[in-house]
């Protein structure tokens, strides 16, 4: 899993039947102390996140384990808003 | 798998249900030689690993057979502790 900011939503008229009524978000991937790395992911939602929230993102067909998101086509989902990170270097 | 080392934890509240209980590690990939390779990633531990532990990850939907049968949201899983390593 990866730690992300959000930063954008995404509106989607026409989309896979599968993936009505989900809330897709742009998410920034970031380090733990919050320099932001890498390239913009969109993720849907399972946890109501929302605009600049730190949340974890969950990718690759794990993604489709979440809760809510059996057999839809998806590659990341955001399965946590982070509250604390604690780095010890 | 990989090595990697534990630099911290994270704290969620605000969660997906699957993901209640699951002890979510920040977790360093290093190289045999100790050098920190890549990103830091947050990884599911199922052992019991603790910060500054040298451990193997697994990524993938393998992340999640630890916690079988429940179906646990990790693309990236701790499966074990290192005590020791020897290269070559």
């Amino acid at each position: 899993m990866i730690l992300a900011k959000v930063v954008g939503t995404v509106v989607a008229t026409r989309k896979d039947p599968r993936l009505v009524s989900s809330k897709l978000l742009i998410a920034r991937p970031m380090d733990p102390k919050g320099k932001a790395e890498g390239s913009y992911i969109v993720a849907i939602d399972t946890v109501d996140a929302g605009f600049g929230e730190t949340v974890l993102i969950v990718s690759g067909s794990s993604a489709r384990m979440a809760a809510g998101l059996k057999d839809c086509p998806v590659d990341a989902a955001i399965v946590g808003i982070v509250d604390e990170i604690e780095i010890k270097d | 798998m990989q090595l990697g080392k534990v630099v911290g934890t994270v704290v969620l509240n605000n969660r997906n249900e699957t993901l209640h209980g699951v002890t979510l590690l920040l977790v360093q990939p290093i190289s045999s030689s100790r050098e920190a390779v890549g990103r830091v990633i947050v990884a599911a531990d199922s052992v019991g690993a603790g910060v500054g532990e040298h451990v193997f990850f697994v990524r993938g939907k393998e992340a999640s057979f630890p916690f079988y049968p429940t179906e646990v949201p990790a693309d990236a899983g701790i499966v074990g502790i290192v005590d020791a390593w020897h290269v070559g």
